[in-house]
């Protein structure tokens, strides 16, 4: 395997660690509003207070690799994406602060105001990531000096907007698991009646996702008729999400909370293979597209990253891991809580 | 406006905005070190007081800087796409090696930091605590690394691409208008880029300046809850963690500051001739105290000392140091412009000159505040020394506490000042000598795009500033909880305390 293809590998697997875990605190921030009393809010920040910090590392870290990996489609894409982006850094930020001021005053007026701040700041955050998506996946426009040709406007197209609400959906459902298993009592209750609700929410917005793609991308029918296997782990993807609902009636929480990852997991996969070796698809011009061929960094700075990955990497996963068994079980309110 | 222009003011806002969390996340994890391990020293339960109020600061300055931070990583590739692209292959490892190792070490851990007082032992959350500093110095390291690269390229070549093949170009290739986007610089010995010849020295002026920042804002804290009459064990226990390591780290910033400016008279000739207002070479030449440069007529007006710049510079006082008039050297014009006659060549050369007066006066500044803050720790040193520190009845030391109280705002102007001096110094170039900062920019953002999102983060950073400051001082008014270690602390952390009262409490 080309050194080029492992980076392609080890930046989807980054991106793929950032959706899964900053898709559940995003997606708890797309409920905050839908729980009204202060103390349940309080409950739900301080759920993933000591993780979601270590989560959006993991986008930073992402972004850094694909800078180190492939800077000619981090530069491309950047600044393509120019507004998308920053609203993106400004919905970040103010999620961010929102958690960290939010219970440092008990005035109601206050809480409010952050309150929205962190549920408007994660909807948005997921809406963007879901738009970047879309396009990546559909393809931009790019001149033969690969940088991008296209418009802001261009980059809000249905197809995109799309997958914008699809992925908002999948976080929600993928926050709401996350707030079950770290709940209990009235509130664990309500949030657990959701559920259901909420996989329907996002199986549908996923198959209408996945109709238009067949419709408005052949390029990926095609591909997907030439690469089969794509179609299996897209299968075992939907399967896995449906499955939560049949271990929650099992009172099997934890186990709920992975298959959701891991369908994630299976989805950003299926959106690797099928795009695989692109990795910023031109449309039109097709012939622009940046790949792993022509976007990477010399064999010398893939190997010597690699070198860096292979004794970080473990430790990062050894030690996320400790800390996530560290905070274990249910959530419970103390005075260093937020 | 031009982009150039814009691009530049949002990045140094940005980055300016940043720039105050990260030094305080560097110095108070420091701090917190220091404070639990007196605590599990001692089994002083002040100390284990001190270290959890600090600890809330702590969470504030590392969420903002976290937050803001983001941004900068993001604005590589949003405003300045050409630099990203014709660096990419050096800068980048350097930026993976801060994310890897450093981001989630510090995130990772600062979770048992903050929320682990319950869930794990004394001796782990100590160990959490090294970690997340630790983890504050190693990002430190790497995007200091990244930075130094830029003001001394080394362990690189350049690169072009012909008929899709790789083709090395040979050094001192003058990259041209029509080289971007194709030629980028590419490495050749990782270890000649981390230790390029300014990253160690600039590494500790800004390790130890991040310390500075730390220590005095421990001190001015603690000076200003003496003054009150407030919470005096942890104020007296306070202050003397926070002279103690402050003074360690001004007294060491001296040096190193000498070995960054020696550096820069090696390496950017530039650079030092323009912070000191250098324009004729001359020997024995004078070292301007403070005053100002008047670019026209190419002079600086204020008391000067003869020689001393010459001392400082080459340990020679009669050595002379390169003015401006003669920099850059004839060669080096020559080569940037092949065609140009030696009249032409003249009235280029102040085109690779930074603005002198605005470095000039960066850099002064710092200097100031620099010597200001040492005389200040030594004095406090020295009250401490007398038993006058804590007679909070006595007029001059509640000057001195006065002074203390202030004194947080040093470091940080210092350390704004010091990186407006490294990277105005270095213009007009981006990457020194090698790429111009004009020649860096996204081609496909316009500047109405530049000024839309300035303005956006314009008035999120000044709400956000805001909103800290209003939090830091509602959390200093209020004080460390006196008795708030005992009540809920696990059977783990309780065993701790050594409940004999001959142990020495701050007195």
């Amino acid at each position: 395997m080309s050194l080029e293809v492992i980076w392609f590998i080890l930046v989807g697997v980054l991106l793929t660690g950032y959706a899964v875990l900053d898709g559940f605190d995003l997606g708890v921030g797309a409920l905050h509003l839908f729980v009204k009393k202060d103390e349940d809010r309080r409950m739900l920040l301080n759920a993933i207070g000591p993780v979601w910090d270590g989560n959006e590392v993991w986008l930073v870290t992402g972004g850094g690799a694909l800078f180190a990996a492939f800077p000619e489609a981090y530069a491309t894409v950047f600044s393509g994406f120019y507004i998308p982006f920053m609203l993106l850094l400004v919905s970040l930020i103010f999620r961010a602060v929102a958690i960290e001021f939010r219970s440092k005053e008990p005035w109601k007026w206050w809480r409010t105001m952050w309150d929205i701040a962190f549920a408007c700041g994660s909807i948005v955050s997921a809406l963007l990531i879901g738009v970047a998506m879309g396009n990546i996946v559909r393809g931009i426009p790019l001149d033969a000096d690969h940088e991008f040709a296209g418009t802001f406007v261009g980059l809000l197209n249905p197809y995109a907007l799309t997958m914008g609400v699809t992925t908002v959906a999948l976080f929600a459902m993928h926050g709401a698991i996350y707030i079950v298993m770290k709940t209990e009592g009235e509130l664990q209750q309500k949030v657990r009646r959701w559920v259901p609700t909420l996989i329907g929410v996002f199986i549908a917005c996923y198959s209408i996702f996945n109709l238009y793609t067949f419709i408005d991308v052949p390029r990926i029918v095609d591909l997907v008729r030439e690469r089969s296997y794509i179609f299996l782990v897209a299968a075992l993807g939907i399967l896995v999400v449906l499955n939560i609902p049949r271990e929650f009636s099992r009172g099997r929480e934890f186990n709920a909370f992975l298959c959701s990852c891991l369908g994630m997991a299976l989805m950003m996969a299926t959106f690797g293979l099928s795009y695989f070796p692109n990795i910023v698809y031109s449309s039109p011009n097709p012939e622009n597209s940046l790949t792993i061929a022509n976007a990477a960094s010399t064999p010398k700075t893939l190997g010597i990253m690699l070198v860096i990955a292979t004794i970080g990497v473990p430790v990062v996963f050894a030690y996320t891991a400790s800390i996530y068994y560290i905070f274990r079980g249910k959530t419970k309110l103390t005075s260093h809580s937020y | 406006m031009d982009v150039e222009i814009l691009a530049r003011v949002q990045f140094a806002f940005t980055v300016m905005f940043h720039y105050i969390y990260p030094p305080l996340s560097i110095g108070l994890g420091m701090v917190l070190v220091i404070m639990e391990a007196i605590w599990l020293k001692t089994g002083n339960v002040l100390y284990h007081n001190m270290a959890r109020y600090w600890t809330r600061v702590f969470a504030l300055t590392f969420a903002i800087g976290v937050a803001s931070g983001i941004v900068l990583e993001f604005e590589f590739g949003t405003n300045w796409a050409t630099y990203s692209r014709f660096v990419g292959d050096v800068f980048g490892s350097a930026l993976a090696a801060e994310g890897i190792f450093a981001f989630f070490l510090e995130s990772g851990f600062l979770a048992i930091l903050l929320f682990g007082w319950n869930k794990v032992g004394p001796r782990l959350h100590f160990f959490s605590t090294c970690m997340v500093c630790f983890g504050a110095h190693f990002s430190a390291i790497w995007i200091v690394v990244a930075n130094s690269w830029m003001q001394t390229p080394a362990g690189y070549h350049l690169e072009t691409v012909v008929d899709g093949q790789p083709v090395r170009l040979p050094p001192g290739h003058v990259v041209t208008e029509a080289d971007l986007g194709t030629v980028r610089a590419v490495i050749d010995d990782f270890w000649a880029m981390v230790f390029n010849p300014s990253s160690i020295d600039r590494l500790t002026h800004v390790i130890l300046g991040a310390w500075m920042a730390g220590a005095f804002l421990v001190v001015s804290i603690a000076a200003f809850y003496l003054l009150r009459n407030r919470h005096l064990d942890f104020a007296r226990a306070s202050m003397k963690v926070g002279l103690s390591f402050g003074a360690v780290a001004t007294i060491l910033q001296m040096v190193s500051g000498d070995f960054t400016a020696k550096g820069v008279v090696e390496n950017q000739p530039i650079k030092l001739a323009a912070i000191e207002g250098v324009y004729e070479t001359e020997s024995r030449t004078p070292m301007t105290l403070f005053g100002w440069v008047d670019e026209k007529s190419r002079t600086v007006h204020g008391p000067q000392i003869p020689g001393l710049l010459s001392f400082l510079a080459w340990n020679n006082a009669n050595k002379p140091v390169v003015g401006l008039n003669d920099l850059p050297p004839d060669d080096f014009l020559r080569k940037q412009h092949p065609d140009a006659t030696d009249a032409e060549l003249a009235a280029l050369r102040p085109s690779y000159w930074p603005r002198v007066n605005a470095v000039f006066q960066f850099y002064h500044i710092m200097i100031i505040i620099g010597v200001a803050l040492l005389v200040l720790i030594l004095t406090a040193l020295f009250f401490w020394w007398k038993g006058w520190l804590f007679r909070t009845d006595w007029a001059p030391t509640r000057w001195l506490l006065a002074a203390l109280v202030l004194s947080v705002l040093g470091p940080q102007i210092a350390n704004q000042t010091g990186w407006f001096t490294a990277e105005m110094g270095r213009q007009p170039w981006i990457v020194y000598e090698l790429l111009r900062t004009s020649e860096a920019l996204s081609k496909v953002v316009r500047a109405e795009e530049i000024l839309f999102s300035l303005i956006l983060f314009f008035l999120i950073y000044a709400l956000l500033f805001v909103l800290f400051l209003f939090l830091l001082t509602r959390k200093i008014q209020h004080g460390p909880e006196d008795a708030e270690a005992t009540h809920e602390m696990p059977e783990s952390w309780r065993a701790w305390i050594r409940a004999d009262d001959r142990l020495p409490r701050a007195e």
